[in-house]
């Protein structure tokens, strides 16, 4: 490990101050120090984000506000997330380990690094991680990895569960930085890699996850569902957050986000589009996946998760109707 | 009983070999190949050695004085030559772990010429060969009767070809070694190691030290599962390091380097062709394996073993055939051999009972054997159809509609399958101590306990046969300075080690002193039967038919396995094996990266074994087996049989639930999807 200097921030301002080009902000650290650990991550300095005072979730209008330093399991266990968040709080406990969740924080969930293994591993090239490298991945083992929106340089799937929960929540993502506050919508965090897939995010250098703002919840039941051969403890192969509304069998509403399939969390807006007014049988939520999956691109070893996430869409979506 | 040790494990008192504290101990490091075949061409270390903290770098560009080279994965630094990637070719020495690492890999500049690499298992490789002979000394090859004339007069017939991928052991506690040289030029190696006596030995000739001036210290060890069961290159390193620099070293391997340099079963392409009559009796077995070992070492996995134990046939014939790849040296891992073999054997027993109408439980009876099929020996004891009967019977097998894909609850295909087992009950020669010190009764012998409880269930049997309770009894193993046993690989860690204690323990009763005991003449008497513990495994799976997930809500095994000395100890083992076949049939694999030859999936959250959520409800029984021809315990080993015959119930209940037969391990979900 390079040697690196650590220091605690007391406040937003302070955090800010402490930054410096090759500073990492440390959050819960079961994903950068990890990295840290292999030489992928090679920071001059820490300065750890966990003391900051947002480390509470609070009501916010008709909605929530969850401080970026809430630890997962406090989240996933807020009486008010399970009652009028339970996708949420389902998509937290779906990930990782108690162990891992009791650690890790709300931005340190939606800022960690991908899972491909070419990434994690010096040994190999990286567009992500040595820009210009080469992407190893496309010829070789994208078994994980996505079927949407990649590009030529990165094929990187975003692992986070409640990234995907967040995404179909139209969460807000309070963000403070050296040019000022700002919010950024979810889906609209994460990046797709397009050209520049060493940036994940659509984050300044500097800039500090100060909270998460969740508006009401939508009407309508919902569900998390993720797709893992081992029963716990692993990233999904596919997974889907949904929502549906419907009244006298003609859905009202529906948001629908896919999970392990994209750069970032995947709205399926042309599911969502085709749903909305249709009737809520079988055949229409077919349609409505296969409208999404027509703009899939499946490379040979992952084109299981097409097949598998439409099978996982009309399946959660038929749970759902009441 | 409880585990003696049980309170110094959970109170953190238990010491394991990187926990020794030594004085001015430096730590050691090391850098690994990025290619897979080909030649150094330069080493440069200047950086690192200018790296404040940095004492030394250990290279082929100086290469190292050693004793033998006979075993090239030990003889650290000796060669410019690249075997495999990930292969260690040179070594960081500094003041922290961590100024090490990052030495390592960032400061140690190495060029490499690179030649093309094979590292992908096929059936037509030019370079396929037939070994000498199979792991650990087994016929390759073996022909009985005329296997065409079989097959060509069988009612049934069938022919196909189950894969196994590259799996690795995965051992809690990674490879460690601190390596203390003393004044006099001794050497005392705390090891995290299946055998303290044989990698004494091992250390003491690729160092070329007489093997008395070296002494291995390893009471606690964090499993194994057969990747400690010899001296890895932790060790060598961890001694050379030290005598570069002068002071103790220590290594702990990172879990991703446990992937390169310590071990994993080979992948296997296994062709089985089953004929019987109408009635349901083989006329013919065959099974043809293809396997893999390293260009500089081999070792050849004994795949076939269980086809020439298991069944009657009157024509029969098991071949291995093996192939050098740029790749590391497989070895051990918990039942070799019989792990993978059984589970391609006991897939196409399946496969033929539905293809002959025939119940897959009355299918084994049916041809069950009399004595063992190709050695003709008589069997000390056999009781594999007792326990398919009895597994019947505690399963509920009795109504089992044999119609695969049919039962449906919400959306989960469901089914249940049935596999038998089977492992090799022998031992070894060993060497032990009792004496009476202070009133106790203290026995000395190198045993290991890799957690399998051997520290307990040797102060059990030492009670026993002293007539004393066990809280008088101490046992000491874990040192080679104690007498001589034989390691704790291959099920026979307790047949050996409780053989030489019963002895030294009725030498002691009998001369009131100090008993000692060498099993050699005993266990070299061993012969004139066939011994072999054997099992049957019982699973229900649930398949999801829109995502592919398979669960396994029911396991159930029965082993036939002469006495088990402790119920609580032998519980463990099996359902430890029963979970690790869990692991084999669902979601073990390591994935090879064919552009560079690496092991891609190199730590436990990419490399997956079964967590507590996969196991619901596991249940593993016995048959009370009285066997005299055995020890005078009258018991066989259990370490390995619980992973033997998993994989292959599994994947025959998954065919019940969805009719899909999967004959390529791990059974994931988007093999069945689609
Ligand atoms: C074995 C294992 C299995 C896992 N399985 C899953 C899984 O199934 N599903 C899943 O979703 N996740 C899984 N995870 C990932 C886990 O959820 C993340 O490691 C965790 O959420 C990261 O949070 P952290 O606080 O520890 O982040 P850290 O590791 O501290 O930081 C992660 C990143 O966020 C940045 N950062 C942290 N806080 C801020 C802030 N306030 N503002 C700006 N930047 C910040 C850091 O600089 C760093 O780049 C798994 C992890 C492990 C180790
Ligand atoms: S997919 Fe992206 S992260 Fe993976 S190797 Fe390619 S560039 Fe790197």
């Amino acid at each position: 490990m390079r040697p690196f200097s650590y220091s605690r921030a007391t406040d937003a301002r302070d955090a800010l101050e402490r930054f410096q080009p090759g500073t990492m902000y440390l959050g819960g650290g079961t994903n950068l120090v990890d990295l840290m650990r292999l030489g992928v991550a090679r920071p001059d300095s820490l300065v750890d984000v966990t003391r900051l005072p947002y480390d509470t979730v609070e009501a916010a209008g008709d909605g929530l506000r969850i401080g970026a330093a809430v630890r997962n399991s406090d989240l996933a266990m807020h009486p008010v997330v399970r009652e009028r968040y339970p996708m949420l709080a389902r998509a937290v406990l779906s990930g990782a380990s108690g162990q891992v969740r009791n650690m890790a924080t709300v931005a340190g969930n939606l800022l960690q690094r991908t899972r491909c293994p070419y990434f994690q591993d010096i040994s190999h090239p990286c567009n992500k991680r040595r820009p210009a490298s080469g992407c190893p991945a496309i010829d070789g083992d994208h078994s994980g990895l996505a079927v949407f929106g990649h590009s030529e340089h990165c094929v990187a799937t975003h692992p986070s569960d409640m990234a995907v929960a967040l995404a179909a929540l139209d969460a807000r993502v309070h963000v403070t930085g050296p040019a000022g506050d700002r919010v950024v919508p979810m889906p609209g965090l994460h990046r797709l890699p397009d050209g520049e897939p060493e940036r994940d995010t659509v984050l300044a250098a500097g800039e500090l996850i100060t909270a998460v703002e969740l508006p009401p919840p939508p009407a309508g039941a919902s569900h998390y569902r993720k797709v893992r051969e081992r029963a716990s403890f692993a990233f999904a192969l596919v997974s889907v957050a949904a929502v549906l509304d419907v009244a006298d069998g003609v859905v009202r509403d529906c948001r629908l986000a896919l999970g392990g399939v994209a750069h970032a969390p995947w709205r399926a807006e042309l599911a969502e589009a085709e749903l909305r007014g249709a009737p809520a049988t079988q055949e229409d939520f077919s349609r409505a996946a296969e409208a999404e999956l027509s703009r899939a691109r499946p490379l040979p070893r992952n084109a299981y998760k097409v097949p598998l996430a439409r099978n996982l869409i009309v399946r959660t979506l038929q749970e759902l109707v009441p | 009983m409880n585990r003696v040790e049980g309170r110094d494990k959970v109170t953190g008192r238990a010491r394991y070999a990187y926990e020794y504290p030594a004085e001015d101990v430096a730590y050691a490091y090391a850098v690994q190949s990025p290619i897979a075949h080909g030649r150094i061409r330069s080493i440069d270390a200047s950086e690192a050695l200018a790296t404040p903290g940095v004492l030394a770098v250990l290279s082929s560009a100086d290469p190292p004085a050693l004793g033998s080279r006979d075993d090239a994965e030990l003889a650290l630094f000796q060669t410019h030559e690249v075997a495999y990637h990930g292969q260690i070719v040179a070594a960081v020495v500094a003041t922290t772990s961590e100024t090490a690492r990052e030495a390592a890999q960032y400061a140690v500049r190495i060029e490499y010429d690179a030649e093309p690499h094979h590292v992908r298992l096929r059936t037509d490789h030019c370079g396929l060969y037939r070994p000498d002979k199979v792991n650990p000394a087994f016929p390759t090859d073996t022909e009985q009767g005329d296997v065409a004339a079989g097959l060509a007069r069988a009612a049934v017939t069938i022919d196909a070809t189950y894969t196994t991928p590259t799996e690795h052991n995965n051992p809690m506690e990674p490879h460690a070694s601190m390596a203390v040289w003393e004044e006099n030029g001794d050497l005392t190696l705390f090891d995290s190691i299946q055998g303290a006596s044989d990698d004494r030995d091992t250390i003491a000739s690729v160092l070329g030290l007489p093997p008395e001036r070296v002494r291995v210290i390893s009471p606690h060890v964090g499993g194994g599962f057969g990747s400690k069961g010899t001296t890895r290159p932790n060790a060598i390193l961890a001694a050379l390091a030290a005598r570069a620099v002068g002071r103790p070293v220590k290594i702990a391997l990172t879990r991703q380097q446990m992937f390169d340099v310590t071990g994993y079963r080979t992948p296997t392409i296994q062709r089985v062709r089953l004929g019987a009559d109408a009635a349901g009796r083989l006329t013919a077995i065959t099974h043809d394996v293809v396997e893999q070992s390293s260009t500089i070492k081999e070792f050849a996995e004994q795949t076939a073993t269980p086809t020439r134990v298991m069944y009657a046939a009157p024509a029969r014939r098991t071949t291995h055939r093996l192939v050098r790849l740029h790749v590391p040296t497989p070895a051990w891992m918990r039942a070799p051999g019989e792990a993978p073999g059984m589970w391609a054997l006991e897939s196409a027993m399946d496969e033929l009972a539905i293809a002959a109408g025939i119940d897959p439980i009355e299918l084994r009876v049916l041809n069950e054997p009399a004595v063992e099929p190709e050695s003709g020996l008589p069997f000390s004891s056999r009781n594999l159809v007792a326990c398919l009967r009895e597994g019947a019977r505690r399963f509920g097998w009795a109504n089992r509609d044999p119609e695969p894909g049919i039962r449906l609850e919400g959306r989960w295909l469901t089914g249940t399958g049935v596999a038998a087992s089977t492992y090799p009950a022998r031992r070894r020669p060993s060497r032990a101590s009792a004496a009476v010190e202070d009133g106790d009764f203290v026995i000395r012998i190198a045993a290991a306990d890799i957690g399998t409880g051997a520290r307990t269930v040797l102060t059990g049997i030492a009670a026993q046969t002293l007539g004393s309770p066990a809280e008088r009894v101490r046992v000491e193993i874990g040192d080679s300075a104690l007498p001589r046993a034989s390691l704790a690989g291959g099920s026979m860690g307790t047949a050996s080690w409780g053989s030489a204690v019963v002895r030294a323990c009725e030498a002691l009763l009998k001369n009131g002193a100090e008993g000692t005991a060498d099993t050699t003449e005993d266990v070299e008497s061993d012969s004139g039967f066939a011994r072999h513990a054997f099992g049957a495994q019982f699973a229900e799976v649930r398949v999801d038919i829109d995502t592919g997930e398979v669960r396994v809500p029911r396991l159930l095994g029965v082993f036939a396995a002469g006495r088990v000395l402790d119920e609580k100890l032998g519980r463990s083992q099996f359902i430890g094996g029963m979970t690790m076949g869990l692991g084999m049939a669902l979601m073990e694999e390591t994935v090879v990266d064919e552009r560079s030859g690496a092991f891609l999936n190199h730590d436990l959250a990419q490399y997956h074994i079964a967590t507590c959520a996969d196991v619901r409800d596991i249940e593993a029984v016995w048959i009370e087996e009285e066997d005299p021809h055995l020890n005078p315990m009258g018991a066989k080993g259990i370490g390995e049989i619980g992973i033997v015959g998993t994989a292959a119930a599994i994947a025959n209940a998954v065919y019940h639930a969805t009719g899909r037969r999967i004959r390529d391990l791990p059974i994931t979900p988007p093999k069945l999807l689609g």
